[in-house]
């Protein structure tokens, strides 16, 4: 038996017992982000492919949506800083090692170039819209000449979005629960559902429904796939990783991950929208918010039971 | 030049003369300590082990918190020493998150805190608080690539160990056992 104890009266409250120090902003921004991303990527590819006309709430109308919450994200992300007027030195240097640094300048690049792709397609949703001032109808002028360019740049810094909202906590190899590469390509997965879902809510279109609903399909499968690729890599990792995987394996976020990421976030929205190619009347609206649902709820799983895991020494 | 700092477990008695001594000198806020007493009792009764440790920051070579922090707050001093910049430091926890140590802690006034092998003392030629008051006089300090430093000799004649080597931050904080 080995019992370890702090003598000295040590309370840093931020830490101890387990630490404290990330709350609701960081998984909700990383939630709000990874949505935002998965939403772009869906519009820039479908744009570059050349098939708009089909799908043409996902690549004209759903991206209305991700500057609204890549704002939101952000000033979650400003909400958290402790240090709130000195955010400008984030922006002073470019820090590869360190996945909050290039996090920082995507975001840089990718909420204006969202602010651009939605400015081209106002007509969509206000037909009479009118820029007034000539430098601005030149502005747009210029940006729908070079418009596929914009839609390679939302698709590569999209892309990044999504997996660093990932990386972000892989990086961190103290708390055994993040430090597995999996986190990356599973939280841009879950982001690219969360967009797919998002056009289902929004479009009326029955083809294009259909598309969607196969999209999440296949997401869906891909994320079951990386939840137990993760969990195999934590159980045939070291002692403090495999303690990690156990606080979802009968520990204390069994339930909750299980009940609330897997089964009502994947099994159950993938159950019905098969039911529903097979042309079974479902109310349209639950499959996607489920979805959405479930990838909220892993960002907050994942960011608090990881602040839990830790090496014992 | 490389600090490090050895404590002795055999020596050491967790009196925590080495975290007041701190809070004094450097001025830590209510509630916070930049360095803290570990008790760890192993084994079953009557066989019992125990081993006291004054922990800190242990001013890793391949420092996480170094390599996360986004705006370059965290940093090497002269000799190895890590360092959180005030002024540039954003509060944004990526580093207090990265320590498996847990040797940070969010300062009320918004950057982050943590042990600085007391810099300010070193440059005078002195020794960091925690070191000068120990009664026992179990903590040596000094520079690793001066064969003739405290830390130096005491590290050729005894036998040590590093927390959470397998963490690979190749950390200078080394504990005689």
């Amino acid at each position: 038996m080995k019992e370890e104890l702090i003598v000295s009266g040590r309370m840093n409250p931020m830490i101890d017992p387990s630490l404290n120090i990330w709350h609701w902003q960081i998984p909700l921004y990383l939630f709000l982000g990874g949505m935002a991303a998965g939403i772009l990527c869906i519009a820039a590819l479908y744009y570059i492919r050349g098939r708009e006309k089909d799908y043409y709430t996902a690549v004209r109308i759903t991206p209305f949506l991700a500057p609204i919450l890549l704002v939101l994200g952000l000033l979650a992300l400003f909400i958290d800083l402790r240090h709130k007027l000195y955010f400008w030195q984030l922006y002073t240097n470019i820090k590869l090692q360190s996945p909050m640094s290039w996090g920082a300048w995507t975001l840089m690049v990718i909420t204006p170039v969202s602010f651009i792709w939605c400015a081209l397609h106002i007509r969509d949703i206000f037909p009479e819209w009118d820029w007034k001032y000539k430098w601005l109808k030149d502005l747009e002028a210029f940006f729908n000449r070079f418009k596929k360019t914009l839609a390679w740049v939302m698709l590569i810094y999209g892309l990044i979005l999504g997996i660093y909202t990932g990386i972000l906590l892989s990086a961190f190899n103290a708390r055994p629960l993040w430090n597995t590469s999996i986190l990356g390509p599973l939280f841009l997965a879950s982001g690219l559902s969360a967009g797919a879902a998002a056009t289902l809510i929004m479009s009326k279109d029955k083809a294009e429904r259909k598309q969607f609903a196969k999209i999440d399909l296949v997401i869906i499968g891909i994320e079951l796939f990386l939840i137990i690729h993760m969990f195999m890599g934590y159980l045939a990792s070291t002692q403090v990783q495999i303690e990690a995987a156990e606080m979802f394996l009968g520990g204390q976020y069994t339930v909750s991950f299980w009940v609330f990421v897997v089964i009502l976030g994947l099994l159950m929205p993938a159950l019905l929208e098969i039911l529903e190619l097979q042309k079974l009347h479902i109310p349209a609206l639950i499959s996607p918010l489920l979805v959405i649902f479930g990838s909220l709820m892993l960002r907050f799983i994942i960011v608090y039971a990881g602040q839990v895991s830790r090496y014992l020494y | 030049m490389r600090y490090a700092m050895a404590v002795d477990t055999k020596k050491c008695v967790g009196c925590s003369d080495c975290v007041v001594a701190c809070q004094t000198e450097n001025n830590v806020p209510m509630g916070f300590c930049r360095d803290w007493v570990v008790e760890v009792m192993d084994g079953t009764y009557p066989q019992l082990e125990m081993e006291i440790r004054s922990e800190r920051c242990n001013h890793c070579v391949n420092s996480p918190c170094v390599r996360c922090c986004p705006t370059g707050a965290s940093h090497f001093a002269e000799g190895g020493i890590v360092l959180v910049k005030e002024t540039e430091c954003i509060g944004c926890g990526a580093c207090i998150a990265s320590c498996p140590y847990d040797a940070r802690y969010p300062h009320p006034d918004g950057y982050v805190d943590k042990c600085t092998f007391c810099i300010h003392r070193i440059k005078k030629g002195m020794k960091p608080a925690c070191v000068e008051v120990c009664p026992t006089k179990c903590m040596y300090f000094g520079d690793l690539d001066d064969a003739n430093s405290d830390v130096s000799i005491v590290l050729k004649k005894r036998k040590y160990k590093v927390l959470i080597p397998e963490a690979g931050t190749d950390p200078q904080l080394y504990f005689l056992i």
